[in-house]
């Protein structure tokens, strides 16, 4: 396929695996040995069984017809809100411990930022018994205590960042470092499309069962298993890379990924990395970045925690370059008044990261006939704080 | 003119007493001044560290003087600024050590070719693999004499430290086992076994290992096995209280090598 990652796992001039000879053996035994795993049968198997009776997959593919007639077009919700554990984020996490598994590691650890990764580490590692140890930003420590409980409650060790910000690139550094002093025996859990090669590929596989599904749905609901556009959130990009994949290579399907605003991209508050980054390497990958001129990482910010990461995944920044997806950004405030929206006229929360693909709706000439798909990529369980806040319910 | 980490490994083939320190830290004009009193205390090689918001490959002593040396206003220009006349004072081999990307904004050929106007002798890029070196950036190195100084750990496997060795012209990087920089180890936890395979391997490179030796007797154990040791986080550490450069440098140097 056109869009596949190279041999070298290349996208393009984007992605490889700028790795420090510390991490060369285990990342080395990852590339070798990750497709033939999960090819095989007996890893497919497991995997479906999984994902169908604990994931709760497939997740619908909802017509959302108050929020239809509203924007004067058809939506579709593609309902990764209601996996188990609330987000996309165990399609991945499933898949990378029954990896793990195969490769003979018994502990893992994981970075997360909102604390949906984490979450859904500490989730499969109860399933199956392996150690967990889950890094997270000390400010989203703060910013996110109930999903810390719950990591807690399901066995795992929370270690709170205190270095840099104290955000999501914080706990992957963290993250990062650990395993560099614990080469043999555990297994890292990137909870996105980004690092070093094959993660980013790997992950979106484990994703892609998204448009996989969609593709049927569609055809079931409307006859055709091509929307007019699919719209999804990115952070680091793995939702909209499960969103997208069976879809890369139909260039007729629009495919629009919405990044974080913030409080604006022209502020300096902001993580919309492809409208203000550069190419740059970092946490092993050659990829777009917010930076300043001497090659430091600059802080994003963005209101959602699992929006607020200084780069992004480089498929995405591959497709942003060679054109196949287009990239938006939406503001604090647009993401809030799409989430109450959808909340009123569908009954539905949606998760604040999830909200950032609704609010792009806002931005796009929608014609009656078009088929739009959004990936609801989660719920909006652990935003409530952030939400009742700010309506003031 | 050889290069003077060549030189430096012909004429002391034991006890190379190399260290480490973050550029721009404590102070932001610190730099040159560490270099002279590292030099007049007996220091056979300097790594000069350019400071990165994200150093993953760092501990905690490390990870604090990157970002206070950010914070007093380090970058890689600044950093060439302060060494543009340290050739005039300094002999002994400087290596540049930091992460791939402030040299990548830099450029490549442009940071080479810098180094070789100041008389910088090598540079340590650990988040520079091999592979990407050898197809892209090699070039850029061998015009301008500069030594890419690569890593090997307890776990490389045979056939690829053949590879390292064979891509190597300065010294090979040892790290001394599976860590980050500045974990305090006790000569015990030292894998002596991956020391002696290596030493047995007849490397065409010398070896330096580093990360984790910290004091006197860490800092023996692994000369024996190599050509020297290197020493960054416990010098930094000694460099954070605010006795004085000239004191921290001198107590530091003679509590390792006199
Ligand atoms: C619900 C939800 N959506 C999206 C994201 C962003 O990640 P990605 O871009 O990898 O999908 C997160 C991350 O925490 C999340 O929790």
């Amino acid at each position: 396929m056109k869009y596949d990652v190279n041999e070298k796992g290349y996208y393009g001039e984007f992605g490889g695996a700028w790795i420090p000879e510390m991490m060369y053996a285990n990342i080395d035994e990852l590339r070798r040995r990750y497709l033939e795993i999960i090819e095989s049968p007996e890893f497919k198997n497991e995997f479906e069984q999984l994902l169908k009776n604990y994931v709760g997959r497939p997740s619908p593919l909802y017509f959302a017809g108050r929020l239809s007639e509203h924007y004067g077009t058809r939506i579709f919700l593609k309902r990764e809100d209601l996996n188990h554990t609330g987000s996309h984020k165990l399609n991945n996490t499933v898949g990378q411990i029954l990896l793990a598994q195969k490769l003979g590691k018994t502990r893992i650890i994981a970075e997360t930022g909102a604390g949906q990764h984490g979450v859904a580490t500490a989730t499969v590692c109860a399933l199956k018994g392996l150690k967990c140890v889950v890094y997270m930003g000390a400010l989203d420590v703060k910013r996110q205590a109930p999903n810390v409980k719950k990591m807690k409650m399901l066995g795992a060790e929370v270690v709170p960042v205190h270095s840099g910000n104290k955000t999501l690139k914080d706990a992957t550094n963290e993250a990062m470092r650990d395993w560099i002093n614990n080469p043999e025996d555990t297994h890292y859990i990137i909870g996105s499309v980004v690092g070093p090669h094959p993660y980013p590929d790997m992950v979106a596989r484990f994703q892609s069962v998204i448009s996989k599904e969609m593709k049927s749905q569609l055809l079931e609901q409307t006859g055709s298993e091509f929307p007019t556009r699919i719209l999804a959130c990115v952070g680091g990009g793995s939702n909209a890379a499960g969103a997208f994949y069976h879809y890369l290579d139909d260039e007729q399907v629009e495919l629009i990924g919405v990044e974080a605003a913030g409080k604006g991209v022209e502020t300096s508050e902001t993580a919309a990395t492809l409208q203000v980054g550069l190419p740059g390497v970092l946490h092993s990958s050659k990829t777009m970045l917010m930076q300043n001129s001497d090659g430091q990482i600059t802080e994003p910010y963005s209101i959602s925690a699992g929006l607020d990461y200084p780069g992004i995944g480089p498929l995405h920044s591959y497709l942003f370059k060679c054109g196949r997806a287009k990239y938006l950004a939406a503001t604090d405030e647009e993401v809030l008044k799409a989430a109450l929206l959808l909340t009123q006229k569908e009954g539905i929360i949606p998760a604040l990261e999830s909200a950032h693909a609704l609010a792009a709706l806002e931005k796009l000439k929608l014609k009656p006939d078009d088929v739009n798909v959004i990936n609801l990529s989660g719920s909006g369980n652990k935003d409530m704080e952030t939400y009742l806040d700010y309506f003031g319910y | 003119m050889k290069n003077r980490i060549n030189q430096l490994f012909e004429s002391k083939k034991k006890n190379i007493f190399s260290v480490y320190f973050t550029a721009g830290f404590p102070q932001l004009n610190s730099t040159t001044d560490i270099i002279h009193e590292l030099e007049k205390n007996g220091a056979d090689l300097i790594e000069i560290g350019i400071p990165f918001s994200d150093p993953t490959a760092d501990g905690p002593t490390i990870q604090r003087s990157s970002e206070a040396a950010l914070k007093n206003g380090m970058s890689l220009k600044l950093l060439f600024e302060q060494l543009k006349d340290i050739r005039k004072t300094v002999k002994i081999p400087l290596i540049l050590m930091g992460y791939f990307n402030p040299v990548m904004q830099f450029g490549v050929a442009a940071f080479c070719e810098k180094c070789r106007e100041i008389g910088i002798d090598g540079a340590i890029l650990p988040d520079l693999p091999l592979e990407e070196y050898e197809l892209h950036f090699k070039k850029d190195f061998e015009q301008n004499q500069l030594h890419n100084i690569l890593l090997i750990t307890p776990q490389t496997p045979e056939e690829r430290i053949r590879k390292i060795d064979a891509a190597s012209g300065g010294f090979i990087y040892m790290v001394s086992s599976a860590s980050t920089t500045g974990t305090g180890k006790k000569v015990e936890d030292f894998r002596q076994d991956y020391f002696e395979r290596v030493e047995q391997m007849n490397l065409k490179n010398p070896r330096l290992i580093g990360f984790g030796i910290s004091d006197r007797a860490t800092f023996s154990n692994a000369c024996k096995f190599a050509s020297g040791a290197i020493i960054g986080s416990a010098f930094v550490k000694a460099l954070e209280p605010d006795s004085g450069l000239k004191t921290s440098v001198a107590d530091f140097a003679k509590s390792i090598v006199l």
